[in-house]
This record gives C-alpha cells, sequence and structure tokens, in this order.
C-alpha cells in the first residue's frame, strides 16, 4: 500500500508515525512544502524570544528519526490532485502515485485587501522563514507596526519586544482576540499590553502602505500616518486549498470530512488545520486550527487510511496563550449558549479572572486570565460532557473549585 | 510487569506527606505548592483525594506537545517532561484532560508526576498507605477508576 501523505506540520508527522506503527509494510511518502526538516509553528515564539535554536522548533529532536521509520521525505509543493489517475503532481518531474492519500498542507495567513500589501517590508509571522526573516530585520528600535492582535498577533509579542522593537498594534475591532475571549479577559489583556509598552491603536486599520526612502508609510483610515519599517500582517489563517481546485474533493470552508476524516473522494483524506470536521460541542462542522487537533486528527486518519476504522469523536476549540507573561486560555462556548448560565471571579489589580459557561449542569465553555492549575479539567469535564449534579451550584458560588468539581462529578470521589 | 501509583482517598487524612516529600524529592525544598501530586479537600465532605498523573495509554499530553518534549520511560511507563526541550507553550496543561500537568511560572516549564525512576516519594512518605505503588496492566480509564475507588465512573470522560 502507498501512502502519501501532503503537509509535513504535526497532523502530517503525527499520521506518517500512526501510518508505520500501524502498518509495518507500508511505503510512506511525506511531502515537506517548506524546506529543512519538519517543524512545529508553535514553537516559532520561543524561537523569536531566543529561547531556542531553529533545531528546538523541529517536531522530531532525532536526525535519523524519519530514517529509521522508513518514512521518505520529499521536499515540494503539491499544485494538483487527479483523484482519477490517483497521482499528486507538484509543479515539475513526476507526479507522485498513491494508493490513500492525506491532506494535512494546514493553513497560512490571510493577508488584509489594501494597497500595498505586497511590498517587500510587509511580512506575516506564520512560517519559519517568515520568523527568520523578521529575526533578520528586527533591531532595537526597528518600527514595527501589526495588524492584527488575535492569538498569533498576541503570542509572538513577548519575542518581538525581547528583541527591543518599538511595536505599534493596529486593532480593527476594539478588541483584542475576540475569536477566544470575553469583553474582560480581552479588556485585561489589552491593559496588561499597554502597561508593557506596547501603544495598541483600536477601532483602526490601515487604508494603504507606501513605501518610501527605504520604509513603510501606513495610512489608517482616520488619515494619520505611521512609519514603519516592518508592517506584520496577523490577522487571521484560511486553509491550504487552492491546489484542490478540479480534483473533485469536496471543499466548503475546509476539506469536508466524515467521521472517519474520509474526503467526498475514497481513499482520499484530510487532518488539521484544512479538515473541516464535527464540533462536538456545536454538532456542526467547522475548522478548528489548534495544535491538539491536528494531532489528533492526523492519528485518527492515518489508523484509517491503514485499515483499522478509528472515528473522530469531534473536538472543540480550546487554547492557551501568553501575551506578555500573561497567561490566558479559552475553552469550548465561552460565549455562552442560549439559556444556559454563567459564573465568574475577577481580580482586576492581579490580572486573574476566570468565567464558566453552563448548559443546564454541564460545563460548555470557559475564559480564565492568570490560572493555570490544573486547567486540563476544563477540557475533561466539557468534552467530557460531564453532569456537574450539585456541583454545579458550588462553581457558581465559587468557581475556582474546578479541580475539586471535576474529581467529584467526573470521578465520583466526594 | 509496570506498577503504577494506586490511591485510596478513604485511607487519606489529608496530612499532606505525600506532597512534602514529593517537593523535597524535585526540588530539595519541603514546598507543598510545589508538589506534582495534590490532596484536594472537600470540606462539606470532610474528605481528602490525592490525585497526580496515571500515566495513561492515551497520553494526550505527549501527542499535543509541539516539540516533542514529553517522551516514555519503557521501564517504568513514566511520561517524563525534558526540561530543556520543553518550551513552556502550555499546550499540553490544556491537553491533558485530567489537569495533571501543569506550568511552573518560575521555571517557564510544565511539571507532572514521573515516578522517581520506579521509586516514588509520595508513596514511600504515605503513613497509611493511602497510596502505593503496585503491579498494573490496567489502561488509562481503569486506572482512573481504581483511583477513584469506585466504578461507575462516567466513561465519555476519558
Ligand atoms: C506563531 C504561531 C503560534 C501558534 N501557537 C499555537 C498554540 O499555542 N496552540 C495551538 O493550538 N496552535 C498554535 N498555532 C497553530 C498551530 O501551529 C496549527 O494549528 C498547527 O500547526 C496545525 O497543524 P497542521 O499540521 O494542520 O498544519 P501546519 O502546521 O500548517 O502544516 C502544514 C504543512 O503543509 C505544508 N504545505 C502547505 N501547502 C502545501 C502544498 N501545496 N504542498 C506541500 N506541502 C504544503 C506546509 O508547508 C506545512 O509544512 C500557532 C501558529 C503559529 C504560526
Ligand atoms: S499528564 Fe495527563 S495526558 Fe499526560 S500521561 Fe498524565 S494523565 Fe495522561
Ligand atoms: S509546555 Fe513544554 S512539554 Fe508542554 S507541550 Fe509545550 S513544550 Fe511540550
Amino acid at each position: 500500500m502507498r501512502h502519501l501523505i501532503i503537509g509535513s506540520g504535526p497532523a502530517g508527522v503525527v499520521a506518517a508515525e500512526t501510518l508505520r506503527k500501524a502498518d509495518p509494510a507500508a511505503e510512506i511518502t511525506l511531502l515537506c512544502g517548506e524546506a529543512g526538516p519538519p517543524y512545529s509553528r508553535m514553537a516559532i515564539p520561543y524561537l523569536l524570544k531566543g529561547d531556542i535554536a531553529e533545531q528546538g522548533t523541529h517536531l522530531r529532536k532525532e536526525v535519523d528519526h524519519y530514517d529509521r521509520l522508513r518514512i521518505r521525505l520529499v521536499t515540494g509543493r503539491a499544485t494538483a490532485v487527479d483523484t482519477q489517475a490517483r497521482t499528486v503532481s507538484l509543479g515539475q518531474g513526476a507526479p507522485l502515485p498513491f494508493d490513500r492519500l492525506l491532506i494535512a498542507t494546514g493553513s497560512r495567513p490571510s493577508l488584509e485587501r489594501v494597497p500595498g500589501i505586497d511590498l517587500p517590508g510587509v511580512r506575516s509571522c506564520w512560517t519559519l522563514d517568515d520568523a527568520k526573516a523578521i529575526l533578520d530585520q528586527a533591531r532595537p528600535g526597528t518600527r514595527i507596526v501589526q495588524m492584527g492582535a488575535g492569538f498569533v498577533g498576541c503570542i509572538i509579542m513577548e519575542g518581538l519586544l525581547s528583541r527591543g522593537v518599538d511595536l505599534t498594534i493596529l486593532v480593527r475591532s476594539g478588541y483584542m482576540v475576540r475569536r477566544m475571549m470575553n469583553a474582560t479577559a480581552s479588556g485585561l489583556l489589552r491593559s496588561w499590553c499597554e502597561a508593557k509598552g506596547v501603544k495598541i491603536l483600536t477601532h483602526t486599520q490601515p487604508t494603504g502602505i507606501a513605501s518610501e526612502g527605504g520604509s513603510l508609510q501606513v495610512t489608517l483610515k482616520d488619515g494619520r500616518i505611521l512609519p514603519a519599517d516592518i508592517y506584520l500582517s496577523a490577522v487571521g489563517v484560511d486553509p491550504n486549498l487552492d491546489f484542490l481546485q478540479g480534483s473533485g474533493i469536496e471543499v466548503a470552508q475546509g476539506i469536508v470530512v466524515d467521521a472517519n476524516l474520509q474526503s467526498s473522494v475514497p481513499g482520499v483524506y484530510a487532518a488539521g488545520d484544512v479538515a473541516e470536521a464535527t464540533d462536538c460541542l456545536t454538532g456542526k462542522r467547522q475548522l478548528n486550527a489548534i495544535q491538539p487537533n491536528a494531532v489528533e486528527q492526523g492519528r485518527i486518519a492515518a489508523l484509517n487510511m491503514a485499515g483499522r476504522p478509528a472515528r473522530f469523536k469531534g473536538s472543540f476549540v480550546f487554547n492557551v496563550l501568553t501575551t506578555l507573561g500573561l497567561v490566558s486560555s479559552s475553552f469550548g462556548e465561552w460565549q455562552g449558549v442560549a439559556g444556559g448560565e454563567s459564573c465568574e471571579v475577577l481580580d482586576e489589580r492581579r490580572y486573574r479572572y476566570l468565567n464558566l459557561q453552563f448548559d443546564g449542569d454541564r460545563l460548555i465553555g470557559a475564559n480564565t486570565v492568570g490560572f493555570t492549575d490544573h486547567v486540563g479539567a476544563l477540557r475533561g469535564l466539557i468534552e467530557g460532557r460531564v453532569r456537574l449534579g450539585a456541583w454545579k451550584h458550588r462553581l457558581v458560588e465559587d468557581p475556582t473549585l474546578i479541580m475539586q468539581a471535576y474529581l467529584a462529578a467526573a470521578h465520583s470521589v466526594a | 510487569m509496570q506498577k503504577s501509583l494506586h490511591i485510596d482517598p478513604n485511607k487519606c487524612t489529608g496530612c499532606l506527606q505525600c506532597e512534602m516529600a514529593c517537593s523535597w524529592e524535585k526540588y530539595q525544598s519541603f514546598t507543598t505548592a510545589k508538589s506534582r501530586l495534590k490532596v484536594f479537600s472537600f470540606h462539606h465532605e470532610g474528605r481528602f483525594v490525592p490525585y497526580t498523573c496515571t500515566q495513561c495509554d492515551e497520553a494526550w499530553c505527549v501527542i499535543a506537545c509541539p516539540v516533542d518534549a514529553i517522551r516514555l520511560d519503557p521501564v517504568t511507563g513514566a511520561k517524563i517532561v525534558l526540561e530543556p526541550t520543553c518550551v513552556g507553550c502550555k499546550v499540553c496543561t490544556i491537553a491533558c484532560p485530567f489537569g495533571t500537568i501543569n506550568y511552573v511560572a518560575q521555571t517557564g516549564k510544565v511539571q507532572k508526576c514521573d515516578l522517581c525512576d520506579g521509586a516514588p516519594a509520595c508513596a514511600k512518605a504515605c503513613p497509611t498507605a493511602a497510596i502505593t505503588y503496585v503491579d498494573s496492566d490496567w489502561t488509562g480509564l481503569d486506572k482512573m477508576r481504581q483511583w477513584a475507588g469506585k466504578t461507575d465512573t462516567n466513561p465519555a470522560t476519558v
């Protein structure tokens, strides 16, 4: 059996390793769209900070890891998939044949549409090459204007500031990390960042970027002009799907997959940021661009490819974010649901906040700021759809009793 | 046969000898806050429940780690954090649905139970045998049930 995996991020690498375990005789090819050994985008913030060298970003540390598992690494970009002939073209050279195909091409930055977005000083911070280019250019005093304060926009701030740069952040809404935080949590993040010397301009966006005398001029909606050495675009990501045109593989926001992570074409699977699978809380199909989801889907898709039926139970979004040292997290339906209840504790001065959302006596979502202990139990409670019973009322009175509630309700120990 | 920690909350008196032993073993200080095993108190019920990583088979923490910093010790079966490799991203702390791998602000890394190379200090220190280190061949869910001393655990949580 010839297994071909497009994309060597966490989803692709875990899939290749799982395939090897499940099918010792299989032929496994991993198509790497970027040069160098497979790495993890998640490690980029720590590379920027100087905590790790490039090798520290590698998904696997042993140099002979892929050889040892007989996983063939091929560098190249897929340009088309022929589901009839069962081949993947690379634009040049012979196409790669497959019996089973996994698409794990992840996502890429979605750039805002403004004049000048294609200028040389405009960057994103998504790939290792992006990070290296920023490191090359960022010096004390380098003026960076960053558009966007979402997850990635926030998590890279510490690395940028550690280089001594002058950082200005533009936020289109009034509101940082609005896809994962409620207004209170978001407000805490904002005042934290401002206290650390980051300039944050809300309700604004660029209307154009121009190059003048070796630096950039960023024109804002209100007419103001900000000079910059780097314009950093961090407004969100879109799945990498372009090469699927004409393949017959059904695509909505991402690649539509069933509970076995198989696409509309038999034998073709998808996993990770690029896959649109079922959310176990809402029951709707959606993208879920987080690392734990990528590895879980990579594993399940590979088992199915190896002929061992495995079902993806569905996932939900959960994220932990460190913004200049302030740790926050977000789980599931943190916005709450109609008819649901919520409770919270807030200590503004110490940047501590905990908000829990319930549907009946089940926890369905949470936001935390400044709480790190035992936060995994929030996932356990939400994903397990654990009925809290009497513990719900105790949590409403004291939301910090999460771990006690978890032990009592999920494991019946009290 | 591999061994695992067996916890019987019914025997726990809340004396915190285990937390002290853990923090001494790992940090040479008697600071219960640093312990990788926690004793949770239930004031209403007058109960104490020691709790730590069960070295579950699913090992969510291991597979979620973006830099391969949590490795399996083939002898004890423990999942061990390699501190020099860990970047402190904390994704393991939200991936483990048991809440048993935690961030330590002082080191900027995470910590979890590593079974002390096969001689867990907590079990040695427990005066009532509420924590013992015994032969095992059960899976994560069974371990959890064992932990709880009950069998009606909600299976959906694992
Ligand atoms: C700075 C940063 C910080 C992050 N921090 C976190 C975090 O703390 N927690 C979290 O959960 N998530 C985080 N993420 C998101 C996380 O990295 C992604 O969810 C994860 O990488 C998805 O894995 P994947 O394997 O699906 O895709 P990717 O990691 O994107 O890998 C896709 C691979 O496919 C390749 N590829 C794309 N197109 C082609 C093609 N046509 N042909 C061949 N190869 C192709 C790419 O080059 C890449 O190697 C972060 C991302 C960034 C950029
Ligand atoms: S820390 Fe959690 S996920 Fe990791 S082995 Fe222990 S129980 Fe399993
Ligand atoms: S905090 Fe450390 S051990 Fe945990 S996932 Fe991140 S790098 Fe791995």
